[in-house]
């Protein structure tokens, strides 16, 4: 069964463009979230993660800030 | 033993991968990141060939090209140092050691920091080296951006549109940058201009709630919940033991990338060579590929 991904991001971050890619690359289905636009979704952003940088993953309530490639393989198996 | 390493994947970098890989060489780059600077650049109009093109959309571009020939790229791996010893260049990372004939460095300029209490601290919890990639969450909230250069001023010029209240921390007499740009912050109404002011510490709580600020010889507390540093970059040569810098830390080097150890090179930001252009970096990452290529052929 695989995992529920949440990204939030802003559109012109390089490394929310990359998160993005890499998770597309290896077939990773997620919700891609715009916090620039979305005030509710920035908010619960900062709450999950406790900080205000982007990009941050929701891997099924795993928490990943910035485009840690080795967390993000391990946590999703690939 | 790789005849080359690379280390830097931006426009010098993959540049020189491009000929490296075309020269049939073997080599291998090492690299925390992909594009470098360029991935943050917005809109960019001088690249030849592109009469406009973003910064992603550039990097994604070089990116293609460099990964056409099945290079090794080792990203997200930080070299921690670069050292000759006797004939060949040692390059260690966090990750792992490697041998080389030659090794370009080509890792570019990164954000200068503050260095002032709470910066650490408050990294990502309200400060932020990307205007462009964090801004939008500070919407309705009153923002810092400290600096007075073109790349504080496009900070402020995004900012003001999406922040309640901005204030510009500038350390010089007045604003520098480009005059257009100047004029139409000033005429901002959600604006405040320090100049002669310095930040000397950022404070809050869980999350930024202000900066304490020595304006004109006097203490000032602003209320903000964002502060965006914009003060300029320095180069990433601290690991490169034994080369010769400039007074601004530059790598220096000959016309053909040749730094004062055989061997080692250098390219883009990284180095003394004037005017740093995206352009300029890769035509700089082609000489010194050419220049290792040489180099390597007869050691």
């Amino acid at each position: 069964m695989a995992k529920n991904v949440k990204v939030y991001s802003t559109p012109v971050c390089p490394w929310c463009i990359r998160v993005k890619q890499f998770l597309k690359d290896n077939n990773i289905v997620f919700e891609d979230y715009d916090v620039s636009n979305d005030r509710l979704k920035a908010d619960e952003m900062v709450k999950k993660s406790g900080q205000m940088g982007v990009p941050v993953l929701d891997i099924e309530g795993e928490i990943i800030v910035g485009f840690d490639r080795e967390k993000i393989k391990q946590s999703l198996g690939v | 033993m790789y005849d080359l390493i690379i280390v830097g994947a931006g426009p010098a970098g993959i540049t020189a991968s491009v000929y490296a890989a075309r020269k049939k060489m073997d080599f291998l780059v090492v690299t925390g990141d992909i594009g470098g600077q360029t991935a943050w650049s917005g809109d960019i109009g001088n690249y030849t060939g592109y009469q406009f093109i973003t910064g992603p959309d550039l990097v994604g571009k070089f990116e293609e090209h460099m990964f056409s020939y099945n290079t090794s790229v080792r990203e997200g791996e930080v070299v921690t140092e670069v050292a000759k010893a006797g004939e060949i260049v040692l390059v260690k990372t966090t990750k792992a050691s490697y041998q080389a004939k030659a090794v370009i460095v080509a890792s570019g300029k990164r954000s200068r920091e503050l260095g002032v209490p709470g910066e650490k601290e408050y990294k990502n919890k309200g400060i932020s080296y990307c205007a462009t990639c964090d801004g939008p969450l500070f919407s309705a909230k009153n923002v810092a951006i400290i600096g007075g250069g073109n790349s504080a001023l496009d900070a402020a010029l995004q900012l003001i549109k999406i922040a309640k209240y901005t204030y510009i921390i500038n350390n010089a007499p007045e604003l520098g940058g480009d005059a257009l740009i100047r004029q139409r912050i000033e005429e901002a109404h959600n604006v405040e201009i320090l100049n002669k002011a310095e930040v000397t510490a950022v404070l809050g709580a869980r999350m930024v709630n202000a900066v304490k600020v020595n304006y004109g010889g006097e203490e000032k507390m602003l209320s903000v919940e964002g502060v965006f540093v914009e003060i300029g970059l320095i180069p990433n040569a601290d690991f490169v033991k034994g080369v010769e810098k400039n007074s601004r830390a530059e790598i220096k080097v000959n016309s053909h990338n040749e730094t004062n150890i055989p061997g080692i090179f250098a390219a883009g930001d990284v180095t003394d060579v004037p005017e740093k252009q995206i352009i300029v970096a890769a035509g700089e990452g082609a000489k010194a590929c050419l220049a290792a290529f040489r180099y390597a052929a007869q050691h």
